[in-house]
């Protein structure tokens, strides 16, 4: 395996190793989470969910992908 | 007679009973415990997904928002910057613009940081967002509160799941005079009986959670605090007779032998 098409990314607060040319659309794929239930925060910035099939991964990234849960 | 309804930020509601989805020991007993209580708002929380384990149920699976409407929170949020981004997260869930905001000041009594509140409210609402706001049962700080543009003022009647009741009913009785939003006791309910003087004082309504979860039996709980908060407002609305200290007789002199 090559690692130089390789990058990591930290995904609520988990590190992932994914490929280059990695999009969000394939991050959440990968996850399976319902897109219709969640929102995703990259680098602290909040991502429009239609557009993430044209938004790729770099080294480094922060991903935070949230939803409700039961709480007072 | 006229329809009594729970208008907040121009939305109808018929329930004045508000629950918290939190504390239960599974979704099923959460979603069976709303149904009981009638609630049609229910309070959320916006956390990480599982992303190791996506087999998990999901609260949308079992509360329809469709059916009941969303109110997410901040719970655990300490500063106005955690807050912010909490609902800005929340609203890109799905559009919610109605949202409690809870900014809290103190890991141990859990008591609202009231400076940091007042200025998420204030850049919130610039937002567009609806705010509800929890908040200490200080009048003038509720009324800063209501002037930056809150939703509505809910104060707590005792710290957060403690089951205390209502601590400062002189408070209350000022916020209810003052309050032009719907003023909602937040907190501290520990029984039916808290609830019916919530709503006798005149409150709007009621939003519960531990009391409820946390109750031996939360299904029959969260029936008696509907009923509750029904049996409190139609009290209020009926009038009370004025107390007083000498009784008066029920039953009339006329013909007595």
């Amino acid at each position: 395996m090559n690692k130089k098409n390789k990058i990591k990314i930290v995904v609520n607060g988990k590190v992932l190793t994914v490929n280059l040319k990695f999009s969000l659309k394939n991050l959440i794929e990968k996850l399976k989470t319902p897109i219709n239930k969640i929102a995703i925060e990259l680098n602290e910035e909040i991502v429009d969910k239609k557009k993430l099939n044209r938004i790729f991964l770099k080294n480094k990234d922060r991903i935070e992908i949230v939803h409700f849960i039961g709480g007072g | 007679m006229k329809l009594d309804v729970l208008k907040i930020a121009n939305k109808n509601f018929k329930s004045r009973l508000i629950v918290g989805t939190g504390k239960y020991k599974s979704m099923l007993e959460c979603s069976k415990a709303i149904k009981n209580s009638g609630a049609e708002i229910v309070t959320v929380a916006v956390r990480r997904v599982n992303i190791t384990d996506s087999s998990k149920p999901l609260l949308m699976d079992y509360i329809d928002p469709k059916k009941i409407m969303y109110l997410p929170n901040t719970a655990g949020c300490f500063t106005s910057k955690d807050a912010l981004r909490t609902l800005r997260l929340a609203r890109e869930i799905g559009g919610w613009k109605i949202v409690k905001l809870e900014v809290l000041g103190d890991k141990k009594n859990l008591f609202p940081d009231m400076i940091e509140t007042l200025n998420s409210t204030e850049v919130l609402t610039k937002e567009g967002f609806k705010v509800m706001v929890y908040c200490n049962d200080d009048p003038l700080m509720c009324k800063r509160l209501e002037n930056a543009g809150a939703s509505a003022i809910m104060p707590l009647a005792a710290p957060i799941g403690s089951g205390l009741g209502i601590q400062n009913i002189t408070n209350i009785k000022i916020l209810r005079k003052q309050t032009k939003v719907p003023l909602i006791i937040d907190a501290g309910i520990g029984q039916a009986s808290d609830a019916v003087q919530a709503m006798e004082l005149g409150c709007d309504a009621v939003l519960i959670n531990t009391a409820i979860a946390k109750a031996k039996n939360p299904l029959q709980m969260a029936e008696s605090m509907k009923y509750a908060v029904i049996s409190g407002r139609k009290s209020f609305l009926s009038g009370r007779i004025t107390p007083n200290l000498e009784g008066s007789a029920s039953t009339t002199k006329k013909g007595i032998i």
